[in-house]
């Protein structure tokens, strides 16, 4: 037996690995790594690693022996660089080919590249990587100043840490307000005056125009015609799907290797999860993409599962978070579409949520330093359960009272 | 290096060093201990890194934040003082081993 070959190992591919094992599958596992070092934790980059206070080494999601453990092989430093369907057989950038009988697809997301006059001048930074973290965290600490383009998770979460750093930091928004796409207007509002607090200068339905550097110092002309000067440029204006090596292979695909809801794709031997592909997702009602770690954990779950013969469909209600100065904002659910809103408790720093809802029906919720207000909202919505726009806007109401059906336990975690 | 001592329900016990900087929640993982998901990676989103600190350290503990007491008021298993989330929980100075006590679920 050939067994399974995982390709790619963040978050979506070292589960899958681990669920494929954990449901009884027993043949060879191979992780292909396409970086040097052990697998590792994505949120601290943007954040604790880039102030200093969290390690390379503190990084690390799993070491070794769990891997040796677990009889999964590692296989570090290498890619895939085309997928043989007819074969079973992957071929790596060293040359080696790997037999399979089952292939997990979890290439993740690369970082969208600008694309305005300027932006393939050397050292613009994007962040997705350790190695990207570790560039920028070498130059931060020398920089005085950091321009970044994009307002949303990456970009605004090193607003913040650079902020913390103390250097002069601008943001450029193409959008007129803060995390269009993901949060509430309340939530939006709420950032920005958070970012304004801490001397973040927030530049909302501005572009940028063009790049040049001369010297050590770079220049961002805006769309109104503005010059910012700064000493870094960081660019986060979101992700791509690493979907060529599913493509080549004649996997469909469409902004995502399509899957269903056990992470198999249109060839039954072939699975895939995270950022790399799209599945019809029952609360957002279409076919969707997500880029989080719950996602990439959760969906590597059914599809490791999958592999092995077990069926663990992925239906979690989708799951965001980032931390911000002292700001825990956390979002459950998809908002698109929502019709109404309410707000629970005062939109300052002591915390609250927005409960959103699209006819009648609850449909995400945003909090700010209200963890478990986030973790009731997490059990409603997953088990269909809204509570009247009245209750969710009362403090005095428990939401916790409100009847679950018991299949709602399966909405947790 | 200090060490963390897991105690699962049934009894069996696995020790282990924990990386300076790094939770007993991420200790748990890395090295797969038993009883222990962290669903949510450590940040205070999931409930699933529940432990019971020992009886006999609970004083030596800075006490949980008020919003991990809010996570805390949703765990599967019993609550009781001891009660921490694992992703908060560091081996303070002074204590050698951190004897770390599994509830029977997460889920």
């Amino acid at each position: 037996m050939n067994g399974l070959v995982v390709v790619g190992a963040s978050y979506a591919g070292v589960q899958a690995a681990l669920s494929a094992r954990e449901a009884g599958y027993a043949e060879p596992i191979r992780l292909i790594v396409d970086e040097t070092s052990l697998p590792y934790q994505r949120p601290p980059l943007s954040k604790g690693f880039l102030l200093g206070e969290a390690s390379e080494q503190s990084l690390v999601l799993r070491d070794e022996t769990f891997f040796r453990d677990k009889g999964i092989e590692l296989l570090l430093g290498t890619s895939a660089v085309r997928v043989d369907r007819q074969e079973r057989r992957v071929a790596l950038a060293d040359g080696a080919r790997l037999d399979f009988d089952r292939l997990l697809l979890a290439t993740g997301s690369r970082a969208r590249r600008l694309s305005v006059p300027g932006a393939e001048r050397e050292g613009i930074h994007y962040l997705r990587s350790l190695r990207d973290a570790q560039t920028l965290k070498a130059e931060l600490d020398a920089a005085a100043s950091i321009i970044i383009i994009g307002g949303g998770f990456i970009g605004l979460e090193v607003a913040s840490t650079a902020s913390k750093l103390g250097k002069n930091v601008t943001v450029i928004e193409a959008a007129s307000r803060l995390l269009e796409r993901t949060v509430s207007p309340v939530v939006s509002q709420f950032l920005l005056a958070l970012h304004h607090q801490n001397g973040v200068d927030i530049r909302l339905s501005e572009t940028v125009a063009r790049l040049d550097k001369d010297g050590d110092r770079w220049t961002v002309t805006t769309g109104s015609g503005a010059a910012l000067h700064g000493d870094i440029v960081l660019a986060g204006i979101g992700g791509l799907p690493n979907i060529e090596l599913a493509t080549e292979a004649g996997l469909a695909c469409d902004n995502g290797i399509l899957v269903d809801a056990h992470g198999a794709t249109s060839d039954p031997l072939v699975f895939a999860a995270g950022d790399c592909t799209s599945h019809h997702n029952s609360f957002a009602g279409q076919q969707t993409r997500l880029e989080s770690v719950q996602h990439a954990q959760d969906q590597g779950k059914a599809a490791g599962s999958a592999v092995a013969g077990k069926t663990s469909p992925y239906t979690s209600v989708p799951r965001f978070w980032s931390d911000q100065y002292a700001a825990k904002l956390q979002m459950v659910g998809l908002s698109h579409g929502r019709d109404h809103h309410v707000i629970r408790g005062e939109p300052d720093q002591s915390g609250f949520s927005v409960f959103m809802y699209r006819q009648n029906r609850l449909i995400a919720v945003d909090s700010v330093n209200r963890p478990g207000e986030q973790l009731i909202a997490r059990k409603l919505i997953g088990a269909g359960v809204s509570p009247s726009p009245a209750q969710a806007a009362d403090l005095s109401f428990d939401l916790k009272a409100l009847p679950l059906p018991r299949a709602a336990e399966g909405a947790r975690p | 290096m200090p060490l963390v001592r897991f105690v699962e329900p049934n009894g069996a016990e696995r020790t282990l060093e924990i990386v300076t900087g790094t939770s007993v929640m991420q200790t748990a993982i890395r090295h797969s201990v038993r009883g222990i998901e962290a669903g949510c990676g450590g940040c205070l989103d999931c409930a699933t890194c529940h432990v019971y600190v020992d009886d006999s350290q609970l004083h030596a503990m800075p006490p949980a934040s008020a919003q991990e007491d809010a996570v805390l008021a949703a765990v599967a298993a019993e609550r009781r003082p001891t009660s921490r989330l694992g992703c908060q929980l560091f081996v303070p100075v002074g204590i050698e081993t951190l004897i770390i006590h599994i509830p029977e679920t997460q889920l």
